[in-house]
């Protein structure tokens, strides 16, 4: 096992904890950035995918998992940067000034979003964002000159220094790149002294409120960071697909976001990436599911939906901790081998606080 | 007089509302936890209304109440065996936990029914009564009938049975109720199980009007609508949400080209936002506030 011996207090909030993380991090990017040698284009496909996923996943982390903060609208914001991108592209501007834009907007549409529904917490916001979320995909189909209505929108696929996004690696590599900035951005963000009173929501309103953070501000913070990178996420997305409708941006998607997270792992930016890859491989585990099923249940439309949401009950009662909390257990087991106690992770019952007065 | 008409339709439509908010209102004064398959719940009452109506041709007042009694027996077993196990855990994981149940419960509905629309015949299928130029059907009527009867009778229970008053000690506060012998547990499973019984009676309610489909969960969403603007926690307040609910959406079903287009599906969660912004106590809250930690 190996115990960190910390002599100095920027240790707490180094990027690399210790020289193995560094090693093992390196070589996912080396190894990460050496897949389209081994990769045919469906595959890189379906990676340029999960990269998407991950991104939006960060963006829903940070306010979920993060700042505690539900929410079951988060659609909105992958369709807000979708037809940003897609409008600004289509009336001229280049790909790299657009992402910029793409970003800021999807950032000010979440502070603006964040601003009146602060005053809500738990349940309540959930709702909000829930009702959010449909009046979003509302305003897409009815604001016909911009987002092209129930008849779609066609996303142009730019070239940049004479390669086209149609080239399936170059596509990989665009989305590769943007989730490692992406991560370091929000890993950045999070051991920033915002990232640090984000958790200090989190953990209790009134602690973080006695120590001087602004609850209000940071909470419109946090939902304008989360909004920037979903939005971000969205804008690749929309090249992805190729073809933006409305009923893509739907409470599906939204909830689809929450199962990555809470698949991956609430609380842990590894998490979004386990997620990610779960849900992106979802439809595929799903056709081979339906291969071994008797035909009268497997050729079901409801099949999908169905194992999402036996999925999403399993891991809430058996797996809170997701993915990631696993993972962190079976390192532990083989760390303290003969020693290892399961009481280590049990989940502690308390008292539902009560908002009865 | 067609403001009349209109507002006549808005009440019964209004009334479903009402009737799923009274679900979410029950479980939530007595567990705080929001139930999120509400609609769902209503979902599979209509299906298995069809079952035993369309299908298996049995009288309507009869399917009917043996339907209700199915469903409610579902809830009860529901909160018995899975929702109880998520007691003392985060809002946030019960939210996920019944949004899961509700996945679950639409994707059986569609791979035991079938994703076709049905439609089972009830007494009041086709048939209106005219009143002084005002057009009312029976399906509506039914609607109104209905929700007045099913809310004597659980003013009747929560007022004057010993079981009644149980569930209003353990919502009121758990740990007196548990010290005077009520066996809260039981009870939260029984209010459960109401409230399951409640959302059936909507979706038999509503099957002439919408059909059944699995489509007709999405009300389940709207009445969250009426449950804030009641003020999470009344039973009148539900009612009366899911009725002003019912007739903005009406109205601007019809004024639609004064304001702008497509108000008429998202009014309702307009109303829940602005709700929550202006005033988030809702009309009807008797003393809870909106959790502040």
């Amino acid at each position: 096992m190996r115990f960190i011996f910390k002599t100095k207090y920027s240790q707490d909030i180094n990027i690399a904890r210790h020289a193995g993380d560094k090693f093992w991090y390196s070589l996912l990017i080396l190894v990460m950035a050496m897949m389209p040698l081994f990769l045919d284009d469906f595959y890189l496909g379906e990676i340029s995918y999960i990269c998407i996923l991950s991104i939006a996943g960060i963006g829903l982390m940070i306010l979920s998992g993060y700042t505690g903060l539900a929410s079951l609208g988060h659609a909105a914001f992958l369709g807000i940067g979708a037809y940003t991108h897609a409008f600004l592209l289509t009336n001229g501007v280049p790909f790299l000034v657009s992402i910029p834009i793409v970003i800021a907007v999807s950032f000010l549409v979440g502070a603006v979003i964040g601003i009146p529904i602060l005053r809500l917490t738990g349940m309540y916001l959930a709702i909000a964002t829930l009702a959010l979320g449909f009046i979003a995909e509302h305003v897409f189909i009815k604001w016909e000159h911009v987002t092209g209505g129930n008849r779609g929108m066609p996303v142009p696929q730019p070239e940049i220094m004479g390669i086209s996004f149609y080239n399936s690696i170059f596509f990989y590599y665009v989305c590769l790149i943007f989730l490692i900035v992406s991560m370091f951005a929000a890993i950045n963000i999070l051991r920033s002294p915002t990232g640090r009173a984000f958790v200090a929501i989190r953990d209790s309103e009134i602690a973080a409120q006695s120590l001087g953070v602004n609850l209000g501000l940071y909470k419109a913070l946090s939902f304008a960071v989360s909004g920037a990178f979903t939005g971000l996420a969205g804008a690749l997305l929309a090249h992805y697909i190729g073809y933006l409708a409305p009923d893509i941006f739907n409470i599906f998607l939204s909830l689809t976001l929450l199962l990555l997270i809470v698949v991956g792992g609430m609380g842990s930016l590894h998490g979004t990436v386990f997620g990610a890859i779960f849900v992106g491989f979802l439809p595929q585990l799903i056709a081979i599911c339906r291969d071994y099923l008797p035909s009268s249940i497997g050729s079901q439309p409801g099949l999908e939906p169905m194992l999402f949401g036996i999925i999403l009950v399993f891991f809430i009662l058996y797996e809170p901790l997701g993915i990631y909390g696993r993972w962190v257990k079976i390192k532990l087991f083989f760390e303290l081998f003969p020693t290892y106690k399961r009481q280590t992770f049990k989940k502690q019952k308390v008292f539902t606080k009560s908002d009865r007065v | 007089m067609q403001l009349i008409q209109l507002i006549i339709d808005g009440v019964a439509s209004g009334c479903i509302y009402g009737l799923v908010a009274l679900g979410f209102v029950l479980i939530y004064k007595a567990t705080e936890t929001i139930n999120f398959a509400q609609g769902d719940i209503l979902m599979l009452g209509a299906f298995v209304a069809y079952s035993l109506i369309g299908i298996m041709g049995m009288d309507y007042l009869t399917g009917f109440a043996l339907t209700v009694l199915i469903i409610a027996a579902f809830g009860f077993f529901l909160d018995a065996v899975v929702i109880r196990q998520i007691i003392g855990q985060p809002a946030f994981a019960t939210v996920m936990l019944t949004i899961g149940l509700g996945f679950i419960f639409r994707g059986f509905a569609s791979i035991y029914w079938g994703t076709d629309i049905f439609s089972f015949s009830t007494p009041f299928s086709g048939k209106i009564t005219e009143f002084n130029g005002l057009i009312i059907s029976y399906v509506n009527l039914s609607i109104i009938g209905g929700t007045a009867i099913l809310m004597s009778v659980l003013f009747l229970f929560f007022n004057f049975s010993k079981i009644g008053v149980a569930m209003r000690a353990s919502s009121e506060n758990q740990l007196a109720a548990y010290y005077m012998g009520i066996p809260v547990k039981f009870i939260f499973s029984l209010i459960w199980s109401i409230s399951a019984g409640v959302a059936a009676v909507a979706g038999v309610l509503l099957a002439p009007i919408t059909l059944v489909d699995t489509s007709i969960s999405l009300i389940g969403l709207k009445a969250f609508a009426a449950a804030v603007l009641g003020g999470f926690g009344s039973i009148p307040g539900a009612i009366v949400g899911g009725i002003i609910i019912g007739i903005v959406e009406q109205l601007c079903g019809t004024y639609e080209n004064y304001l702008f287009e497509g108000i008429r599906e998202i009014s309702a969660y307009l109303v829940l936002i602005l709700t929550l912004i202006i005033y988030p106590r809702g009309l009807f809250s008797d003393k809870a506030e909106v959790k502040k930690v």
